[in-house]
């Protein structure tokens, strides 16, 4: 009776190991022959907050075409959803026990992962911060990231030429409190429509002024920005500039403000130059964006842990991977690309 | 399994006990995993993976404790991971912002995640609530304290909190205090379940509970004790947890409720109460360590791993079931 219960839950053990198996070949990082002849080969960690948002998946798809260019090996980790600290050092463990020269992370909680890496570093272990800084900026090697404070800027010069002659009343959906992203994006768009300065780019405050009658908290979440712009025109009908976190975002808030019939008057602005967000440019949902670069991030960072492999350089201190503004009414004096080039260069599925 | 046959007095044949012991389907499952991931991955089979799988497991597998009791009982506790993050926010809060002797930091730790169980016993036994609805509203309510008293991580945590997320050196290897202290946690609630009367009579309670009653036992002292012992058990947990991030951070223990449920479950304990193994508890942790570690060494997604997760305790439950028809 009782073997008879060891074999069937050796049979019923099959099922999930084969789809390991398969899983395992389906996944491009995987290696089919165990490590083999991987003993010249250097090993890359890249681990990021989730799996599926796209703008990882672009990451990932980048770091595993420059793994391949320069023959080194990839492999990928992410925590179960954004904020899953726990998920992260589990994956960092692993990667380091299965011999990773250097590891590339976009870090959940910028705070809570600086003992893991510091145990990292110390184990000899390169760690390159990607996308977002840790907190404090100097806990990672190094950091390849957009410059959020300049991506803000951009849309705000751009906002403040589009609506010249128009007293602006703003409503900003951010991020969450205490996230430098969202803080940087935030002040930065203030500062380019002149109506704040002298901002710390490093800080996570949010800076506010007279003419913005709206903050809300979106999570970077389409639903949660639905919500938020709903409430801001609650709060304040004449809103006629909308400041959003990210393109997500900005697809909630339109969505909001054509259930209330004021989408032709209103003007969003956002940051990201995601695939998608960029057709919400050329459908005229978004007015004008920032793009950013992921796969840049992510290809730099193989390259830099590939050459610290081979001799001994470590990377160091911040390097942007560039911010181009993305809009089909391009305003003089502030640089921009057309949606066409957006199109050509965004990430994520077209 | 016929019962004439049992009452004749037979010498044990250890084979015989080795293959009738309840645990041989989870140990059958760990060690076919093992020799998958083993031959598929060079690294697997090695004393610092080993022990990274332990260290990995070790959280989980402490919570993972007090739900095996607690569903030997019949009931089920959903806010284990939520009580754990207000336990180890207090205690790194304590410790490191307020100043406080860290052992009396982890000492209030430890209170409050007992009171917390003492508070799920008392609902379950006083007002007769069923476990389920009790611990869906106290994890909710731990989950609001914990973030009322703060939403950012606590750093900078004196080394009296980090000791256990520490290693020591066997044979080369580097193993973490907190993994001895699970397994020690495991060998004295495997004794007292096994071999004294506090223990056998949460059996009775989970086996039949108005029988229990009849026959003399305190059930309501014996659910309280469950529910406060998981409460401490929690609270350990919670210092583990600290000591291996080395960090306070209020958003851990979001799945660790059902994380805990999945390691009791592959473990062959029955979600019908009565029967059940401390020692099948720590198998199905290990089970769950060891496919999550394999399949990242084998460079497979994490989405991946929870599918296999979730195939493998439909497996756990169906063997079971079709192994124990009465």
């Amino acid at each position: 009776m009782n073997f008879k219960r060891a074999a069937v839950l050796g049979l019923a053990l099959a099922l999930p190991l084969i789809t390991a198996c398969s899983s395992g070949t389906a996944a491009p990082s995987a290696s089919t022959s165990g490590s083999g002849s991987a003993s010249a080969e250097i090993v890359v960690g890249l681990i990021t907050k989730t799996e599926t948002n796209p703008f990882f998946v672009k990451m990932k798809e980048g770091a595993q075409a420059k793994a391949t260019e320069l023959g080194a090996k990839l492999l990928t980790g992410a925590g179960a959803k954004d904020g899953d600290n726990e998920g992260q050092v589990t994956a960092m463990e692993n990667m380091i026990n299965a011999g990773a020269k250097g590891i590339l992370i976009t870090p959940s909680d910028t705070k809570a992962i600086v003992p893991s890496i510091q145990k990292a570093r110390a184990a000899g272990v390169v760690v390159i911060a990607l996308d977002t800084a840790t907190d404090p900026q100097d806990a990672s090697d190094a950091l390849f990231a957009t410059d959020n404070f300049a991506a803000g800027t951009l849309i705000g010069q751009w906002a403040a030429k589009a609506m010249a002659g128009k007293t602006p009343v703003i409503a900003t959906l951010d991020l969450a409190p205490g996230i430098t992203v969202g803080a940087q994006r935030h002040n930065g768009f203030l500062q380019g429509m002149g109506l704040a300065s002298g901002i710390a780019a490093t800080s996570t405050d949010l800076a506010t002024s007279k003419e913005v009658v709206c903050a809300q908290d979106t999570h970077g979440d389409q639903t949660e920005g639905q919500t938020a712009m709903e409430n801001c025109l609650s709060k304040n009908a004449d809103i006629n500039l909308v400041y959003t976190i990210n393109e997500p975002a900005a697809f909630g808030a339109y969505t909001a403000l054509k259930n209330a019939g004021k989408e032709k008057n209103v003007t969003i602005v956002s940051v990201d130059g995601g695939c998608q967000g960029v057709q919400g440019v050329v459908d005229g949902k978004i007015a004008a964006t920032s793009q950013q670069y992921p796969l840049k991030m992510a290809s730099m960072g193989v390259e830099a842990i590939v050459k610290y492999a081979k001799d001994g350089t470590k990377p160091s201190g911040y390097t942007d991977t560039g911010v181009t503004l993305i809009t089909d009414k391009a305003q003089a004096g502030v640089d921009s690309k057309d949606s066409t080039f957006g199109t050509a260069n965004c990430w994520g599925n077209k | 399994m016929s019962s004439v046959q049992s009452l004749a007095p037979v010498r044990p044949n250890f084979l015989k006990l080795l293959l009738g012991s309840p645990i041989i389907g989870p140990v059958a499952a760990l060690l076919i995993a093992s020799i998958f991931f083993a031959v598929m991955s060079p690294r697997f089979l090695s004393g610092p993976n080993f022990s990274l799988i332990l260290q990995q497991v070790m959280v989980v597998g402490v919570l993972a404790i007090g739900q095996t009791l607690i569903i030997i009982t019949t009931g089920i506790d959903l806010s284990n991971g939520m009580v754990m993050a207000l336990s180890g926010v207090l205690i790194a809060s304590f410790a490191a912002q307020k100043g406080l002797n860290p052992f009396l930091a982890i000492l209030i730790g430890l209170l409050v995640a007992m009171a917390f169980g003492l508070l799920n016993g008392g609902l379950v036994t006083g007002i007769g609530l069923p476990a389920f609805i009790v611990t869906l509203g106290t994890m909710n309510i731990a989950y609001a304290l914990t973030r009322i008293y703060t939403t950012s991580t606590i750093t900078n945590l004196p080394k009296e909190l980090t000791f256990l997320g520490d290693t020591f050196n066997l044979g080369g290897t580097a193993i973490a205090n907190g993994t001895i202290l699970m397994l020690f946690l495991y060998a004295i609630t495997w004794f007292v379940m096994k071999y004294t009367p506090a223990g056998r009579s949460v059996y009775a309670v989970g086996d039949n509970v108005e029988a229990a009653r009849l026959a003399g036992i305190n059930t309501k002292r014996v659910l309280l004790g469950v529910y406060t012992f998981a409460g401490l058990a929690y609270g350990i947990a919670a210092l583990l947890q600290v000591a291996r991030t080395g960090v306070g951070d209020p958003q851990a223990g979001q799945t660790s409720n059902l994380d805990s449920i999945t390691a009791v479950v592959l473990g062959g304990t029955s979600l019908f109460g009565g029967r059940g193994s401390i020692v099948g508890t720590l198998i199905g942790a290990l089970i769950v360590g060891v496919f999550r570690n394999g399949l990242q060494l084998l460079g497979v997604e994490s989405t991946y791993q929870v599918l296999i997760t979730g195939i493998l305790v439909i497996a756990a439950v169906s063997v079971d079931q079709l192994t124990h028809r009465k």
